[in-house]
């Protein structure tokens, strides 16, 4: 009885938006705090590796990096169980890698290889591995918010207590896909947590020309749905809003929309020059870099060592040489196979 | 004979969704106005009451989610018939039919199925005029990726679609509004499941002066011209029925060719890059030498369907167009 009590006094809540969150990120165990360190490291030197191969042209289309927003997929997945589901975007690499992506096949799709998790057939924008819930990157902006919505009807259909994970961007948002999806998530209470990665930029156009509002969560009104604006470069913020949301989510209390403010430190792919936003304003968010952030609150928490993350990132690099390793290794896929799988 | 039952155009295709239901929980139905009213057409009256709500499941009126939704319950173990209200309204959905559903396996590398069926309604003969009356099967025949279905009659009606349905391809399934009801084409159709493959086309009538190609209702307006002017001209046409324009049975008709030599392509759409160029095109190329004549299209004209019945039957191809194509044709050496 005692102990229950101190139990509670010690359970952190704090407030978002109007909403009572627990800090859940407390009670995980230490492996998996530090695991969340190592994916946003293997996220931030797969796309640095990224740019290099661009640099040097050896990515035939074209990337786009999600270098600075590393907290927002590895916090969202890592609130949610192995076999939930997520769609993602045209900027994927994060939320694949976060997903537990093998990262040889990774790069050797960029690469255009024959090991490559499409088969050299999909490059950036469509890796998928639909056999671990992940329903693919999506070149079409929203294009995956009907999809995500549609696995959302599966897990209803089928009773299977798993939630989706759809991630956009903030220019998704104005697309009729946005307002059709939530909307029916909604009417039919859909386990689907709509999450917004909101990097200020619709490739060149700002918020301020694309809005009239000030948070796209604000539109959680016209679909009588939960939803809120969180920090998306605090991982231990998105952790522990997203564990909130998706245990609401699996008890059927149907979709939520969670806006994650956040920036992306490259442009928007490899052809952008950047003239619609200032090197200023690029160094002020370089200051609030996630990882710095979230390695300073495993110190702060006493989890963690300055040593220790130095490890961790080494281990994170070389993991990254090896993936480019392979995939430079691998070959080209015969033409000969090109129209196999059109079809089933 | 006499003693079989004989159903219509829409009974075959409810009966074939409500035998497959039975069969697959997976199965399910989405769609605008489909539970209680029936659909725009009256397909799928009645089936609430056997299947309830969750599966006979209404949508808002957006047809982009609701094919995005199909797509991604398909991806993920269902196996959904979207109903789209009308064929027009398909280009409202063409980014999940083009981009996601029918590019979804191929990009992800084989990876992923999307077993979807698009049922929707498509030609003219109604009066609707120029967004509700379209022919749009060449619009997603050019996909790689989709399958297209056009039954002509109830037979082929429900055993198209049987198959569709147990197809893991998304599969753009498109009725002709003017067969559902039409006492006219009642057919016997067997109560039992059968299946019918999709690529293969169908021999509607047996003939050796000329061969014509057809699809959906100009099936049935081919049928009723070669009667015609077989009493009248003695031209005794061959009528091919295309059933599914991708994958498309060339064969078929190559070897109707070899018989007759002379090729006609009838169907509905605006003949400027109507899905019959594409079947003029193959037999150009692979049965250049089975030809003694020029390939004849007889298509709707190059204009929107226009709503007054005088231009709408200007526009469609009706029974004396094609006979005036077949005399044309014959008369050509």
């Amino acid at each position: 009885m005692e102990l229950k009590k101190q139990k509670n006094r010690t359970k952190r809540k704090f407030e978002i938006n109007g909403y009572t969150i627990e800090d859940r990120f407390r009670g995980l165990d230490r492996e998996t705090k530090i695991e969340m360190l190592r994916k946003m490291f293997q996220i931030r030197h797969f796309e640095l590796q990224t740019e290099q191969f661009i640099i040097r042209g050896m990515i035939h289309g074209t990337c786009h990096l999600y270098i600075g927003e590393e907290a927002s997929a590895v916090g969202t997945i890592y609130a949610t169980k192995k076999d939930d589901y997520i769609t993602s975007n045209h900027r994927g690499h994060g939320h694949c890698i976060a997903k537990g992506a093998d990262l040889n096949l990774m790069m050797a799709e960029l690469l255009g290889k024959s090991t490559g998790y499409c088969r050299g057939r999909g490059g950036s924008m469509h890796i998928a591995d639909v056999g671990s819930g992940n329903l693919g990157a999506n070149g079409i902006v929203g294009g995956s918010m009907g999809i995500a919505t549609g696995a959302g009807l599966t897990a209803r259909m089928k009773n299977n207590k798993k939630i989706v994970i759809c991630f956009f961007g903030d220019g998704a948002a104005n697309e009729g896909i946005f307002h059709e999806s939530i909307n029916m998530a909604s009417v039919w209470q859909l386990p689907v947590i709509y999450l917004c990665e909101n990097n200020i930029y619709g490739m060149s156009t700002p918020m301020q020309e694309a809005f009239n509002i000030k948070r796209i969560s604000d539109r959680k009104i016209s679909y009588g749905i939960d939803g809120l604006t969180i920090d998306g470069n605090n991982l231990v913020e998105v952790y522990n809003t997203v564990s909130h949301f998706q245990r609401e989510c699996r008890r059927g209390r149907g979709p939520v929309l969670i806006e994650a403010l956040t920036y992306r430190w490259k442009g928007h792919s490899k052809s952008d020059a950047q003239v619609y936003r200032s090197k200023e304003e690029v160094s002020e968010w370089m200051k609030r870099d996630p990882i710095k952030i979230y390695s300073g609150e495993l110190i702060e928490r006493k989890i963690i060592t300055r040593k220790e993350i130095e490890d961790i990132e080494n281990r994170a690099r070389d993991d990254i040489k090896k993936a480019a390793d392979f995939a430079k290794s691998s070959p080209f896929p015969d033409p000969e196979t090109i129209e196999e799988d059109v079809y089933a | 004979m006499e003693n079989k039952r004989q159903i219509t155009y829409l009974e075959a295709i409810r009966e074939a969704m409500q035998q497959m239901m039975r069969k697959d929980e997976n199965i399910y139905l989405i769609g605008e106005d489909i539970a209680e009213y029936g659909g725009a057409f009256g397909v799928t009256a009645g089936m609430v009451d056997e299947f309830g709500k969750e599966r006979i499941r209404n949508t808002p009126i957006s047809e982009a989610a609701l094919i995005g939704i199909a797509s991604g319950s398909a991806m993920t173990g269902m196996r959904p018939i979207a109903e789209i209200m009308f064929s027009d309204f398909m280009t409202i959905a063409m980014d999940q039919i083009a981009n996601q559903a029918a590019k979804a396996r191929y990009m992800f590398g084989g990876k992923a199925s999307v077993p979807m069926v698009i049922r929707t309604p498509g030609g003219g003969g109604t009066g609707a005029a120029g967004q509700h009356s379209q022919s749009l099967e060449a619009l997603v025949a050019h996909i790689p990726g989709l399958k297209v279905v056009m039954p002509s009659c109830p037979y082929d009606a429900k055993g198209l679609l049987v198959s569709a349905i147990n197809d893991d391809n998304p599969v753009i399934f498109i009725e002709h509004k003017l067969l559902y009801k039409n006492k006219r084409y009642v057919q016997y159709v067997p109560e039992e499941v059968y299946g019918i493959s999709l690529g293969k086309g169908d021999i509607k009538r047996k003939g050796k002066n000329l061969t014509i190609a057809a699809t959906s209702f100009m099936v049935q307006k081919s049928l009723e011209a070669a009667e015609e002017i077989k009493n009248e001209k003695g031209i005794d046409c061959e009528i091919i029925d295309i059933r599914t324009l991708r994958p498309l049975d060339l064969d078929i008709i190559l070897t109707s060719l070899e018989k007759t030599g002379k090729l006609m392509c009838v169907e509905e759409a605006p003949v400027f890059g109507g899905f019959m160029g594409e079947v003029a095109a193959q037999v150009a190329e692979y049965g250049f030498d089975l030809l003694d004549s020029p390939i004849l299209r007889v298509a709707g004209r190059n204009c929107p369907v226009p709503y007054s019945l005088v231009l709408e039957n200007e526009m469609i191809p009706g029974v004396e167009r094609i006979k005036e194509g077949i005399v044309d044709l014959f008369e050509k050496i």
